[in-house]
């Protein structure tokens, strides 16, 4: 199901791939207090493979998550529980916990344990949404 | 102690995780579920213990103090059935890993069984409306997975009565939460009970109502119980057993909690004994017409649904104990029921009782197994199911609803009945016509330990049914104060 006949869209799709696993990134780190979050970032993500799946068909899933979804997937959901139970040093499960660190260049930065369990939401959502992709078009989901 | 209350809901959703980045990789995803089963199994006996002796466990996760945050609540009746349920999932588990065959089903049915188990414990240690909202969800999800995987088309239509009806009763759930918060601004449910007798009695029926109805379809009572015995014959055997085991006895807990917390006024109820009594007869007449073991069995849990039904219906003490006895012994029969029976389809070829016999003289290990079973299920002495029976009529005849303990004794034979045409028909007799498979095949040795294990737990309530039915009388002593006194 590859398209060779449609060079425009396959090379506007090569640009527009990367923007927008940035803006991605950005809505996952910037969920902390701004609108956004993992399971926002992981849709745009997953929309990003969507176009990819949509315009170089079978395996363009996988060259950009360079795993396999259910990889992702699964390893998305034991950071998240890892990041909940690190909340039993603290208050209790699922407590957050942060600490404010002063780095070279970026300055004054805010690492809260919220944000690596929403690391593993995003994970979780970019996952299924490549899952789904892969299992909708009969791609096999190799182990 | 929060920490067992815990245990049962974060290990098997990080087993999950685990279980789905280790995909195809059956040796590490068998060694996760034995891992994962073990710790939650470890927890929930910890945690009951606890319970016992020190009372309601409450946990508010990720240190959010109600009604903000969510709150698990862990009690005598959470705690017993938590137990109970973690041991089938364990024997359930070790029945699919011995089942030979497509091994590439068995690497999705892992981690999706792990998320069943999750949801399974969040609804039962839930302290809120939504969060068990939420519990219901997560095991549907999974059960609709479960059910769908590597389906032929014939599995894929009778699923989708199923996942129709549960997107049905998830939004009708989803309304009575939004009513229930709008009429007292919470979800919390021990805060929910002291708040609903400021609200107007009619909110107050209507709340009742629909909850009872989003519970009713869960837990399969007539008449909303027309889904189950079209789905559940359907799944892989494995997938059949949890779920005639588990998936309904949810229902019944939450229609038992919300009874026993909410509407504990309304004392008993005629509607509800009227409901008992119909999916008694509904269930079990069903079962006599059928002629596949499978499908003989789905129809008897919306039977034995009746049953606990009743107890609630009755709301007394005595009736309530009753209730919960009932439910632990039926989630270890009839998971050990549906258990045989996948052995036996896996053995003959097919569960249709025309084209298998004679089972007792080929396969005495199985007849051994079923026997006790089915006599438990049909409410024989000296098994489990005569004393949950027993206990439910005892309850009826000092409540003085002389109808309903006439229809649950005759549902009782009609039950006899039916596991009679079992055991006739697969077990004496000859089959009509040549065998479904050719060659005679072994029955796997892990399986039927598993199968034979449950059938020992369900033995084993009988054997401790005095001190289990002290227990489940101290639980609903518990449920709530407004437990009517026994009637004169």
């Amino acid at each position: 199901m590859s398209a060779p006949s449609l060079p425009i869209r396959r090379r506007s799709t090569a640009l527009l791939v990367p923007p927008i696993l940035v803006v991605a990134a950005y809505l996952l780190f910037a969920g902390h207090n701004r609108p956004g979050g993992g399971f926002v970032g992981g849709l745009v993500a997953g929309l990003a493979l969507a176009l990819a799946h949509a315009s170089d068909g079978p395996g363009a899933v996988r060259r950009i998550t360079r795993v396999a979804p259910t990889t992702l997937l699964g390893a998305g959901l034991v950071i998240a529980g890892i990041a909940g139970a690190g909340g039993w040093l603290g208050g209790g499960f699922l407590d957050g916990g942060a600490v404010e660190l002063t780095l070279p260049v970026f300055g004054t930065v805010k690492a809260a344990s919220a944000t690596l369990f929403d690391t593993g939401v995003f994970a979780v959502v970019a996952g299924m949404v490549g899952l789904v992709l892969e299992s909708l078009s009969g791609e096999e989901t190799p182990s | 102690m929060s920490v067992a209350a815990l245990l049962p809901i974060a290990v098997p959703l990080v087993a999950a995780g685990l279980s789905m980045a280790l995909l195809g990789r059956l040796r590490a995803q068998r060694a996760i579920g034995i891992a994962a089963s073990a710790a939650t199994l470890t927890a929930a006996v910890w945690l009951l213990i606890g319970v016992h002796h020190g009372g309601p466990v409450t946990v508010v996760v990720g240190a959010w103090e109600a009604p903000i945050g969510i709150s698990l609540v862990a009690d005598r009746l959470s705690a017993v059935l938590l137990v109970v349920a973690e041991v089938m999932l364990a024997g359930v588990l070790a029945f699919a890993m011995g089942r030979r065959g497509d091994e590439r089903s068995m690497r999705f049915f892992h981690p999706v069984y792990h998320v069943l188990a999750a949801g399974v414990a969040i609804s039962f240690l839930t302290g809120d409306l939504f969060t068990l909202f939420v519990g219901f969800e997560v095991m549907l999800m999974a059960s609709y997975v479960l059910l769908t995987h590597r389906a032929d088309a014939a599995r894929v239509r009778s699923t989708i009565t199923y996942v129709v009806v549960g997107l049905v009763a998830s939004v009708f759930f989803l309304v009575a939460i939004a009513l229930t918060y709008a009429a007292t601004g919470t979800v919390d449910l021990a805060e929910l009970a002291s708040r609903l007798d400021t609200v107007p009695s009619s909110v107050r029926s209507l709340l009742a109502l629909t909850t009872l109805v989003v519970f009713g379809i869960k837990a399969a009572v007539f008449p909303l119980f027309f889904w189950l015995p079209d789905s559940y014959p359907a799944a892989p055997a494995p997938v059949t057993a949890i779920f005639a085991g588990l998936l309904t006895k949810v229902g019944v807990y939450a229609i038992l909690r919300t009874r026993t917390l909410l509407f504990a006024e309304d004392g008993p109820s005629e509607l509800l004994l009227v409901v008992a009594g119909a999916t008694m007869v509904a269930g079990v007449l069903g079962a006599i017409a059928q002629d596949d073991i499978k499908r003989i069995l789905s129809f008897h849990i919306v039977s034995q649904i009746g049953y606990m039904i009743m107890g609630i219906a009755l709301f007394t003490a005595a009736s309530l104990a009753a209730t919960v006895f009932y439910v632990v012994h039926h989630i270890a029969v009839k998971t050990s029921l549906f258990l045989i029976g996948g052995l036996i389809e896996d053995v003959e070829g097919t569960g249709s009782l025309r084209r298998i016999g004679g089972l007792a003289r080929s396969r005495p290990l199985l007849a051994a197994l079923f026997l006790p079973a089915a006599l438990s299920l049909a409410g024989l002495p000296p098994f489990s199911g005569f004393v949950a029976k027993l206990a439910l009529v005892e309850a009826g005849v000092s409540a003085g609803s002389w109808a309903i303990v006439g229809v649950s004794v005759t549902v009782s034979l009609l039950t006899l009945v039916s596991m009679t045409k079992i055991w006739n028909g697969a077990f004496l007799g000859e089959p009509e016509g040549p065998p479904a498979v050719a060659e005679r095949r072994k029955l796997p040795v892990l399986s039927t330990a598993a199968a034979a294990a449950v059938v020992a737990v369900g033995l084993a309530v009988a054997a401790v049914a005095g001190p289990l039915l002290d227990y489940a009388g101290d639980t609903a002593a518990g449920l709530g104060a407004a437990v009517v006194e026994e009637a004169p």
